[in-house]
């Protein structure tokens, strides 16, 4: 094994690792036939039965010993790559196609509801444009603003969901409340009167945070965002007349296109347009509008990624003190980059409440911050492309798992691999963890360039501790 | 115009600093005279760092006063002003001792952030600037030309878009003086800016610092341990030893000083012996 291992132009010892994956096969098999291969099930009767569970056996020795194999095959690449300090082909290639598939990655987003309508018609269809579409562009949406916190500003936030709360929050309330009492002529409008609306309420709140708290840095800084998150979701469940606690607000208008209802009356858009009525084009609909907004979003960050504002927010991810030295007002850098991301949350917040109708605390929880940072993290500090494939993975990911129908055959009509996503998503992590500690795109794009891009490794870039 | 020129740029009056119990600096008066070289010298733990950081807004100063005079009707008291004003407002850059450049942005990056608040008004805090707008576009190539300057001065203009942590440490001591002079400063403080260096690099230093100064707009303020530099370039010297000011003057008159000689290279026995006469041991 040392021989084979330490010359550097040594062929993959393939019978020493099938040696090895059938040995961690048999071993597998011996611990799984006490655990799995019987199984005492209940008849009609009330009778224990004993079940036999052979292929089920089988099937783990085969997984354990393809793991093994997979391993050894990892094991053996890396010690070869590990001496040479370019970057794994991975990266290479991730980094490569980027530029090229920004033009790819947009005719694909534009085409991909006309395409599902074409393949699975207007009933099949909704699912794979609400579910996944204007799902995952929601998570990208709420990625991309909170990139401007942590990946650019370098501020750990794990309360992110609160801004999101306070533009859903902002636009049920006005458009239930505020607009029928007042304005119900603009009854159809309130979507779009409240967007803007919710959006500049959600970086308000994230300025009124951010004032005392962003004197605290890192992990204190960390536990303080949690903390607020936490606090917006007990108001919201506690002050009943004002937000119905638990019970959440319902009937939350929908977004009109642009004064015309998706309904189904005469001034509806199917009558409107001489169309059969379908929901089909609300959904559609929604899915171009948060496409719109996160595609803003993009827009914005990489704007203000190449103006001084931008800058700063880099250098105070780097060093704070030499930004203190140069007359840059870190206070006030970091309260906008904490308003930016929080008025792109409340912009998402608004679009989410409008497109399910319904919201309630329960929407809001820690859980929702910890996935959308996940996303930043696993996609790559500051990097736009890194978590549009972690919300894709993440999120698309999650949702794919309900489709596995063919599962049920493999393991019995009552395995459910939905029920799997939490332990799926920690491995992943883990994984993560141990291969790109720095996300999927681990280096940085300059700013500015002179004469000759070149990217940034990840060794280089700070983290951010403020 | 004389009252202008014979005012000195930088007056410390009576400046004490504590930490607690010690007294990092005691009652320290010196001024920094415009258009010359100022050095701060004095052995290991004598308080340089601390005067550095008291000027600079790092500390606020348990006492004295610190006043910088742009011309006779504008002062700032620098003990008053936040950090971030001392450099936008009374003018005053500096350097630090372990470098602090942003190492994961490029070398011309770094020249830029620190044009920070000149590009931040033309671009409307960003409003401008997210639109393009022609007046920021203009201002923003002025100061990419600014950068560019600094960067051919420092001769690393073919290093623009490298990482500033990939570069090698005396040109990374160099970039973070270039970065310190684009914020256009009266008075530039130099945290040990030879530490480290070889003797070739220890040389384009001193003409670089000596080449700023003859330009006139600025004047510096150098901690240096290396009495090579020191002796060679600086105008006036003040030599510190335990938070106190032991000497004040000329390269010339300070290197004859016995008082320096004592603190640097310690006493004789015999001297010893008559200060333990006079405590009476």
């Amino acid at each position: 094994m040392s021989t084979d291992m330490s010359s550097p132009s040594s062929t993959f010892p393939m019978v020493k690792s099938l040696k090895q994956a059938g040995f961690v096969g048999m071993v597998m098999f011996g611990l799984c036939v006490p655990i799995v291969a019987f199984r005492a099930e209940q008849n009609m009767n009330n009778e224990l039965v004993l079940q036999s569970r052979w292929w089920l056996t089988l099937v783990f020795s085969v997984l354990a010993m393809i793991g093994s194999f997979l391993l050894s095959l990892y094991t053996h690449q890396k010690s070869h790559t590990a001496h040479s300090s370019a970057p794994s082909s991975v990266t290479k290639a991730l980094s490569a196609l980027a530029p090229r598939l920004t033009p790819l990655g947009f005719a694909c987003v534009i085409a991909y509801p006309m395409v599902m309508l074409a393949i699975n018609g207007p009933g099949g269809s909704i699912k794979w444009i609400d579910n996944f579409g204007i799902q995952i562009l929601i998570y990208v949406m709420l990625g991309w603003g909170l990139n401007i916190v942590v990946g650019l500003a370098g501020l750990l936030d794990l309360g992110y969901v609160a801004f999101y709360a306070v533009g859903a929050y902002a636009y049920a309330l006005i458009a239930t409340k505020v607009i029928p009492d007042t304005f119900p002529e603009l009854g159809f409008w309130s979507f779009w009167i409240c967007l803007p609306i919710s959006g500049l309420l959600a970086a308000l709140w994230g300025i009124i945070l951010g004032f005392p708290v962003l004197r605290l840095r890192g992990d204190y800084l960390a536990i303080v965002t949690l903390a607020f998150g936490e606090i917006i979701r007990l108001v919201l469940i506690n002050w009943v007349d004002f937000s119905n606690g638990y019970a959440g607000l319902s009937s939350i208008p929908r977004p009109s296109f642009f004064g015309i209802p998706f309904n189904a009356s005469e001034e509806g858009f199917a009558a409107v347009f001489d169309l059969e009525f379908s929901p089909i084009y609300r959904t559609i609909f929604l899915y171009y509008v948060i496409l719109a907004l996160s595609l803003l979003t993009a827009f914005v960050t990489i704007r203000l990624r190449r103006l001084p504002i931008g800058r700063a927010w880099e250098a105070l991810r780097e060093d704070e003190i030499a930004c203190r030295s140069l007359g840059i007002n870190t206070t006030i850098t970091k309260l906008t980059a904490f308003a930016i991301g929080a008025g792109f949350g409340g912009f998402a917040g608004c679009f989410f409440a409008a497109r399910q109708g319904f919201i309630s605390p329960e929407s809001f929880v820690f859980l929702e911050s910890a996935q959308i940072l996940a996303i930043v993290v696993l996609g790559g500090m500051g990097s736009l492309f890194g978590v549009v494939v972690a919300s894709i993975a993440l999120v698309g990911g999650i949702e794919i798992l309900r489709e596995l129908d063919f599962l049920k055959q493999v393991f019995g009509e009552a395995f459910d691999p939905s029920q799997y996503r939490m332990l799926i998503f920690g491995f992943a992590m883990v994984l993560m963890m141990l291969w790109k500690p720095r996300g999927l795109i681990a280096h940085r794009e300059p700013s500015i360039v002179y004469k000759e891009k070149k990217s940034i490794g990840s060794d280089m870039v700070q983290e951010g501790h403020g | 115009m004389t009252t202008i020129s014979s005012m000195p740029l930088l007056q410390v009056e009576h400046l004490t600093m504590r930490f607690g119990g010690l007294v990092a600096v005691g009652d320290l008066s010196f001024d920094v005279a415009r258009g010359q070289i100022t050095a701060l010298i004095g052995p290991n733990g004598a308080g340089k760092t601390t005067v550095f950081n008291c000027i600079t807004g790092f500390y606020k100063p348990t006492e004295g006063r610190l006043t910088l005079n742009h011309d006779a009707n504008h002062h700032y008291l620098l003990e008053r002003l936040p950090d971030h004003d001392i450099n936008w407002k009374a003018r005053v850059a500096r350097t630090f001792q372990n470098i602090r450049l942003f190492q994961g942005m490029t070398v011309l990056e770094n020249l830029l952030v620190a044009q920070h608040n000149t590009l931040m008004r033309a671009s409307g805090y960003s409003l401008l600037g997210l639109f393009n707008a022609k007046s920021y576009r203009d201002q923003a190539d002025l100061a990419l030309q600014k950068a560019l300057h600094w960067l051919e001065r420092i001769h690393l203009l073919d290093r623009a878009d490298d990482a500033a942590g990939d570069l090698p440490y005396g040109d990374q001591r160099r970039l973070e003086i270039a970065r310190a002079m684009c914020t256009d400063p009266l008075l530039l403080c130099l945290d040990e800016p030879a530490a480290g260096l070889n003797p070739k690099e220890s040389l384009e230093l001193n003409t670089l610092l000596t080449g700023i100064r003859d330009e006139g707009k600025t004047s510096l303020l150098l901690i240096e341990h290396d009495m090579s530099v020191v002796m060679t370039i600086s105008d006036h010297v003040v030599v510190l030893d335990y938070g106190v000011k032991i000497a004040d003057g000329t390269p010339d008159a300070v290197r004859n000083d016995p008082k320096v000689i004592a603190a640097y290279l310690g006493v004789d026995d015999d001297e010893v012996a008559e200060v333990e006469a006079e405590v009476g041991l």
